[in-house]
């Protein structure tokens, strides 16, 4: 039976037709839902890690105990896990391990637009890249044999456009690979003795590999046309052949570390010229020139951005553009923003009176901080940096006797992934940062997911709630220094912020109101709305200040969409003419 | 042949569920199909687009400028933003609706005037309906996803499959008759 399945639901089916059994991952677009939809299946035990670092050594663990298991994330993600990578890099495998790195070319939903594929040579291990959703099922499967023959981890790399598509899977049955027996190996205890030793190993597995990959399904040429050969991998390899259809021939590689040598050369040979087409940076077209080849690539091809067939025509065939429709219109902007009755608002609004602050900020919806008219954000690097970047700045400004406080801003979510040890970093090193720990309950940017906070797990059990205030107190901020809030009250915000603000040691301000989205939430505050008087309203626009999507200024007056509104009353609180009524209570 | 069409629309609008019914009625029609959407950070009350390609063997999921066959605008100025994705004799199917964005809101940017009228002088193939407000009149503005599916069906000229069992599969009961009149009256523009 053929199904539609998106690249992530297809390798979450792949894994469980492998006999995969332990997997974990921490949300990050576009790999998020590889994990919730492992999660449907019962034989696997599924988690959200506190972080990437973390899901890996679990999956590590699962793997030396004899398991099949995976570990997904973004690319981003596989910075924070790339320490244990290099390492069981050396350790090998008991049962099959499998790396998933959803990379985000086009920064869809990302900090940066970096190529994973090069961690494959840089950390010595296998990479497979699968170009639509029934290789990602098929590949996964392929990849759990190639980590047990080679002894290998595995890292499987896939694509935005491959994560988010969906196209028709085969479906197969589960095939149960069992547990391997687990006995003690000195070989996963990497001290430098071993180490030395693995490290001659892992060169040997290379050349194993390297020769298999000449022989691997994975890697096929399709012949067609010879005067152009291209070669490609993962998304790029569909493109091209909407492209060139059958005026090319291709040389598809699916195991693209260690990259197969001999193929490539007979390749080039038995072609006019060879195309090396793929996105962001030249990974292959480095590999294919190294073996003396002369190809085009990144001379047309550009390395920014996402590829799609269009500029693939533009860069290789010159295609003159067709003209198109267009009008004298030109359509605003529209990016996104905090959603109407976001708890973030009010922490937000309350810094952005004060004009002297610095707010470091983080990754999640909370970074919308930046947007007008709030803008309050002053710089967003990665996960945890909202706090510990803070902490850099603070002495600077230490220093320099710069005015002015800096903020260091973090979701629930991204605080128990990399913000505890900044907090401890704040407290061990007496900075006078102040933290604001915006907890909304969920990890709600990558669409709602369970975090330690929440009480649930990712396969819905009921568990141990971690409270943020107690690890807060536990790392020695003072209990004077420590502030729970309703962000939803302005006077009890402001108030904490001024308090902030004056301290001279490291204080923290909880803000605590579950995300505006959440299912639960839109239910409770379903009718609850605020309309605007219009015989009060001078049209000051004050409540416009509040960046909320609901408010507008149309026809000459102002208005709350109350499908939007969510009785928040956050811009009752700044109208000073009482303008501003909540109904629906 | 191969068929690209290019759904455009404000987050929280149903884009997506709209092109997942597509895309699951034309595999049930047969074809190959290739959907492909980007969401995460568009949840947030940004642009939101999705791509449905279906034919008899398709490779790319990616839509290009000048490639959709057919370009689905569930926003006016929506229409104006992908306009150039409109492939030449192509048609446009525009929801006569408003969203404002940030920027309007607040008055940094201006939400343009005559945006239909506009289309109507430039697009041969145009087809302007007021989903939003066909579907406020048969109960709730929401179903504004399957008044536009239905006319999109409409336009591709797929009638072979019963799209309104399709539609009540992925709707809650609750909503299954709303969203059988939504889709009829998409039908009927």
């Amino acid at each position: 039976m053929k199904t539609l399945m998106t690249g992530n639901e297809a390798v979450a089916r792949g894994a469980y037709e492998a006999g995969c059994t332990v997997a974990a991952a921490y949300p990050g677009t576009p790999s998020t839902e590889i994990l919730e939809n492992m999660a449907n299946y019962k034989e696997i035990y599924s988690e959200w890690s506190t972080n990437e670092k973390v899901a890996l050594e679990v999956v590590c663990g699962a793997s030396i105990g004899g398991a099949r298991a995976l570990a997904a994330m973004k690319h981003v993600g596989l910075n924070v896990a790339a320490d244990p990578m290099f390492t069981i890099a050396y350790e090998g495998v008991n049962g099959g391990l499998i790396i998933v790195s959803a990379d985000d070319p086009g920064c869809h939903s990302s900090q940066n637009e970096q190529d994973n594929r090069f961690y494959a040579p840089f950390a010595k291990i296998a990479m497979v890249e699968p170009a639509d959703s029934q290789e990602c099922k098929d590949f996964v499967k392929f990849a759990f044999e190639l980590s047990e023959k080679f002894d290998t981890p595995v890292l499987f790399r896939i694509t935005t456009r491959v994560c988010h598509s969906k196209g028709l899977v085969e479906l197969g049955e589960r095939v149960e690979a069992g547990i391997k027996e687990y006995k003690k190996n000195r070989k996963y205890v990497m001290i430098p003795a071993m180490a030395r030793e693995r490290h001659v190993i892992v060169e040997e597995k290379l050349i194993a590999l390297e020769e298999y990959s000449n022989n691997c399904p994975l890697n096929r040429i399709e012949w067609g046309d010879k005067r152009i050969g291209i070669i490609t991998s993962g998304i790029s390899y569909q493109h091209a052949r909407e492209v060139f259809g059958d005026q090319a021939s291709y040389l598809k590689i699916g195991l693209s570390y260690p990259l197969p040598d001999k193929m490539i050369k007979k390749f080039a040979a038995a072609v006019e010229k060879v195309y090396v087409i793929e996105e962001n940076d030249p990974y292959l077209e480095k590999h294919v020139k190294s073996l003396g080849i002369e190809c085009i690539g990144k001379d047309f091809i550009p390395i920014c951005n996402e590829l799609s067939p269009g500029i693939i025509r533009k860069a290789l065939l010159q295609a003159q553009k067709q003209e198109g429709y267009s009008i004298e219109q030109k359509a605003p902007s529209r990016p996104p923003v905090l959603c109407a009755g976001c708890p973030h608002r009010g922490v937000y609004y309350t810094l952005s009176k004060y004009k002297d602050v610095v707010v470091t900020g983080d990754i999640g919806c909370y970074t919308l901080g930046m947007v007008p008219p709030i803008g309050v954000t002053d710089t967003v690097i990665c996960m945890g940096a909202g706090i510990s970047a803070g902490i850099g700045m603070e002495k600077v400004f230490a220093k320099t006797g710069r005015k002015g406080k800096v903020f260091g801003c973090i979701g629930d979510s991204t605080f128990f992934h990399s913000g505890i040890t900044g907090l401890i970093d704040a407290v061990y090193n007496k900075s006078n940062i102040a933290i604001c720990i915006l907890d909304n309950r969920i990890t709600a940017m990558t669409g709602h997911q369970e975090n330690p906070g929440t009480g649930k797990t990712l396969m819905g059990e009921d568990t141990v709630i971690v409270e943020i205030e107690k690890i807060v107190k536990a790392v020695g901020i003072k209990e004077e220094n420590i502030r729970i809030i309703t962000p939803y009250n302005l006077a009890e915000t402001e108030q904490a912020v001024k308090e902030a603000y004056e301290a001279t040691e490291p204080f923290v301000i909880i803000s605590k109101q579950p995300c505006a989205l959440i299912k639960e939430v839109q239910k409770q505050r379903e009718n609850t709305y605020c309309i605007i008087d219009r015989e009060k309203c001078k049209k000051c626009k004050a409540c416009m200040k509040i960046g909320c999507p609901a408010i507008a200024f149309k026809d000459d007056r102002l208005t709350i969409d109350k499908d939007m509104c969510n009785g928040c009353t956050l811009c009752q609180q700044v109208c000073k003419f009482e303008a501003i009524v909540k109904v629906g209570e | 042949m191969t068929r690209s069409i290019l759904l455009v629309g404000v987050g929280g609008q149903g884009t997506i569920l709209t092109s997942k019914i597509l895309s699951e009625g034309l595999v049930k029609l047969g074809y190959d199909v290739k959907m492909s959407e980007i969401h995460g950070m568009a949840q947030r009350g940004g642009s939101v687009t999705t791509q449905v390609r279906f034919g008899e063997k398709l490779y790319s999921p990616s839509i290009g400028q000048e490639e959709a066959d057919v370009l689905v605008a569930f926003e006016k100025v929506e229409a104006v933003r992908w306009l150039s994705w409109l492939k030449k004799g192509g048609t446009l199917i525009v929801n006569d609706y408003e969203i404002y964005s940030l920027p309007v809101l607040t008055g940094a940017e201006k939400y343009p005037e005559d945006i239909v009228e506009a289309l109507k002088e430039k697009v041969d193939n145009i087809k302007v309906l007021n989903a939003t407000g066909i579907a406020k009149d048969l109960g709730n503005s929401k179903a504004q996803n399957i008044v536009l599916l239905g006319a999109l069906i409409k336009v591709l000229n797929l009638d072979e499959i019963d799209w309104v069992e399709l539609v009540k599969e992925y709707v809650p009961p609750k909503v299954h008759q709303l969203n059988v009149k939504a889709f009829n009256a998409g039908m009927s523009v």
